[in-house]
């Protein structure tokens, strides 16, 4: 008898968090595409990588940490940011430059920083971080904790020393570290298998003996169920994961980069739409029963609501004092 | 006061410093069960274990990003590298990760760690492992640069380095290790961005930084018996570099010649220049002058090695010139 009662109660949870990671990956998208119209009217400036096709990424593996775990990512990360916790407030007036930022205007769209949510930074050279995601992990075991470390990077970053130099020591060392690579395919405008020799990022788990799993990122709770996964073995054991997460980039590079053109076609990027992480997630849910169409346009209103809010915060906010400028140089 | 090697003042400052601060650890090649490339950390596995005395891979790059990130997260990594020929393979870390951390984090995220290693040349390790990087780390915003050149400096900054908050990079000399001199016990903490006048002197300014302090003693020596009385300033620190002491003694010998084991182009010494032509220049009664390494890469060949590194007799001929001796 326990067990049937049990159940429904397990479903419920499960539906739940599901609609949390739907909300989570709508907010992302409606952030998103606000950035992309801020960036078109000149209130972002530089480089402003976008995460909109990636959501379900942010949003499975997040779910699994604790607020004690580390986060660290490249410099497409604002996804990773907001689905953290970091206000969306912050976030945006971030990317706006503002003294209201969550690193006060100086950091900007690839060097967003949460210290208190333990969210260690957006990085701007390719595999640059990934050392310093063994660095936090070692730090971990240092002090016998069983916190986790959970990193990312695109596929692009894996054809680059310090991704060898780091998973080789996470592994000798059994650092609790989950290695998330999100392979959305292209570097910049450059096809992975042109520059690859194995296109598979799993395997290169075979050299640093590491487990791995190749997981599909257009399914939140694949991602979810993975991460689940490589965050027990690393609380439990210590022991890396490599994180394969197939997944497409619905917007060009940068803000300054085309869509598609000379190196995707149109037609593949449409196809890959159909794969739409959040419209396969609205899909799942209302199939269950646990969604409907009411519901759904709430949510997006209410989501909507938060991204208006944060690009109007972020507007009125101030820029940094000029004082700003020498400060934060090095430690007084 | 007990008379130690820099290599063994290096070791204590260590020690003192992990027996003090549970935090602090150190990582690098061959550091433990080696006992350090040049014996720098001898005995240290032993007392703090594998945990806090990392063997790592030949990796620098990795294991400068893994200090850093260890860093992040509280703790105080001193990061040896084997020399800075090869932190070269590190510098993203350092320049892009250590440097800019902070900053960019708007003040969040501190990184209080230590790059330390061997800097310029030894005898004929030829052109890959002879060279002096100071002008390039000293260029950064975010690092703190010191290069000792006494064990009492050694000890003293290494110290400071160690509980600074910042990335300090600390450059060694792999022909200092054997060198001796007194070194107090204990509590000697050198503070960072401070010169020392390693000789008083009235006609002429040597200044110089960790192992041209030791050619430019001797050449004040030499001086002294040509009736020339030479100051020598070391400089200790490169950035940031003590102005004060700088300009207080080129305006007491208004004369000076700077010293150093780098390339002439955008070199230490330029800096240095700078700072005397815009703080002191009415106290100039001569051009300053530099003596460098040549701007070759570092031949092999004894001879020639000899000749394209400065020499007392270097630092004499020039600091007879700007004397208008000759």
């Amino acid at each position: 008898m326990a067990t049937a009662t049990a159940q429904p109660a397990k479903d419920e949870a499960l539906l739940e968090l599901q609609r949390r990671m739907l909300r989570q990956m709508l907010l992302v998208r409606r952030f998103e595409e606000k950035a992309a119209e801020a960036y078109a009217l000149g209130k972002i400036g530089g480089f402003c990588h976008l995460y909109i096709g990636q959501e379900a990424v942010a949003a499975g593996s997040l779910a699994v940490l604790r607020d004690d775990d580390y986060v660290i990512c490249s410099y497409r990360e604002h996804g990773q940011a907001l689905v953290r916790g970091v206000p969306a407030n912050a976030v945006m007036a971030e990317l706006f430059g503002k003294a209201t930022g969550c690193s006060r205007g100086k950091g900007g769209s690839m060097h967003l920083f949460d210290a208190g949510r333990r969210f260690m930074g957006g990085h701007g050279i390719v595999g640059g971080h990934i050392p310093l995601a063994a660095g936090l992990g070692f730090a971990i075991k240092y002090r016998g904790g069983d916190q986790i470390c959970l990193c990312y990077f695109g596929e692009a970053a894996v054809n680059i020393g310090a991704f060898h130099e780091a998973l080789n020591m996470a592994s000798v060392w059994k650092l609790p570290i989950i290695f998330c690579c999100e392979n959305n395919r292209y570097g910049m405008g450059t096809a992975f298998e042109r520059v690859a020799a194995v296109t598979d990022v799993v395997e290169h788990a075979c050299s640093y003996d590491m487990a791995a799993e190749l997981v599909n990122g257009m399914d939140v709770m694949a991602v979810y169920g993975a991460t689940e996964r490589a965050a027990e073995r690393a609380r439990k054991t210590g022991h890396p994961t490599l994180l394969e997460v197939r997944t497409y980039r619905f917007m060009g590079h940068s803000m300054s980069d085309p869509l598609h053109g000379v190196y995707r076609t149109k037609e593949e990027v449409e196809e890959q739409k159909k794969r739409d992480p959040i419209s396969l997630l609205v899909l799942k849910l209302k199939e269950e029963g646990a969604l409907d169409d009411a519901a759904l346009a709430a949510l997006d209103a209410e989501v909507r609501a938060v991204v208006e809010a944060a690009v109007q915060f972020a507007d009125q906010s101030p820029d940094p004092d000029l004082s700003e400028l020498t400060s934060h140089v090095l430690v007084e | 006061m007990p008379t130690l090697t820099y290599r063994d003042a290096l070791n204590q400052a260590l020690r003192e410093e992990m027996q003090r601060d549970p935090s602090v650890f150190l990582m690098g090649e061959e550091v433990g069960v080696y006992q350090g490339a040049y014996k720098v950390s001898r005995g240290l596995l032993e007392e703090f274990g594998p945990m806090r005395v990392v063997d790592t891979p030949i990796a620098e790059l990795g294991f400068a990003g893994v200090g850093v990130g260890a860093a992040m997260a509280g703790l105080r990594p001193v990061v040896e590298f084997m020399t800075w020929n090869f932190a070269v393979l590190a510098l993203d870390q350092i320049v892009n990760s250590a440097a800019k951390i902070l900053y960019e984090s708007g003040g969040q995220v501190p990184i209080p760690i230590v790059f330390r290693g061997p800097n310029g040349a030894a005898l004929q390790l030829a052109a890959q492992h002879s060279q002096a990087w100071e002008s390039w780390l000293a260029h950064i915003p975010g690092l703190k640069v010191v290069a000792p050149a006494t064990p009492a400096d050694a000890k003293g900054l290494l110290k400071a380095a160690i509980r600074d908050d910042n990335p300090v990079i600390v450059l060694e000399g792999e022909m200092l290790y054997n060198t001796k001199g007194d070194v107090p016990e204990g509590e000697h903490v050198v503070p960072i961005g401070k010169a020392d006048v390693k000789r008083a002197g009235t006609d002429v300014t040597l200044v110089c930084h960790s192992k041209t302090v030791v050619p430019a003693l001797k050449a004040a020596e030499q001086l002294q018996e040509q009736g020339v009385s030479a100051e020598v300033v070391d400089l200790r620190s490169l950035r940031p570099m003590d102005e004060e002491t700088l300009v207080a003694s080129v305006a007491k010998t208004n004369r000076c010649v700077v010293a150093e084991e780098g390339w002439p182009h955008c070199g230490i010494g330029a800096q240095v220049v700078d700072i005397i032509q815009r703080e002191a220049f009415d106290s100039l009664d001569a051009p300053v002058l530099r003596v460098t390494q040549a701007d070759v890469p570092m031949p092999y060949n004894r001879q020639l090695e000899r000749a394209a590194k400065p020499s007392p007799e270097k630092i004499v001929a020039a600091a007879r010139r700007v004397c208008y001796l000759d």
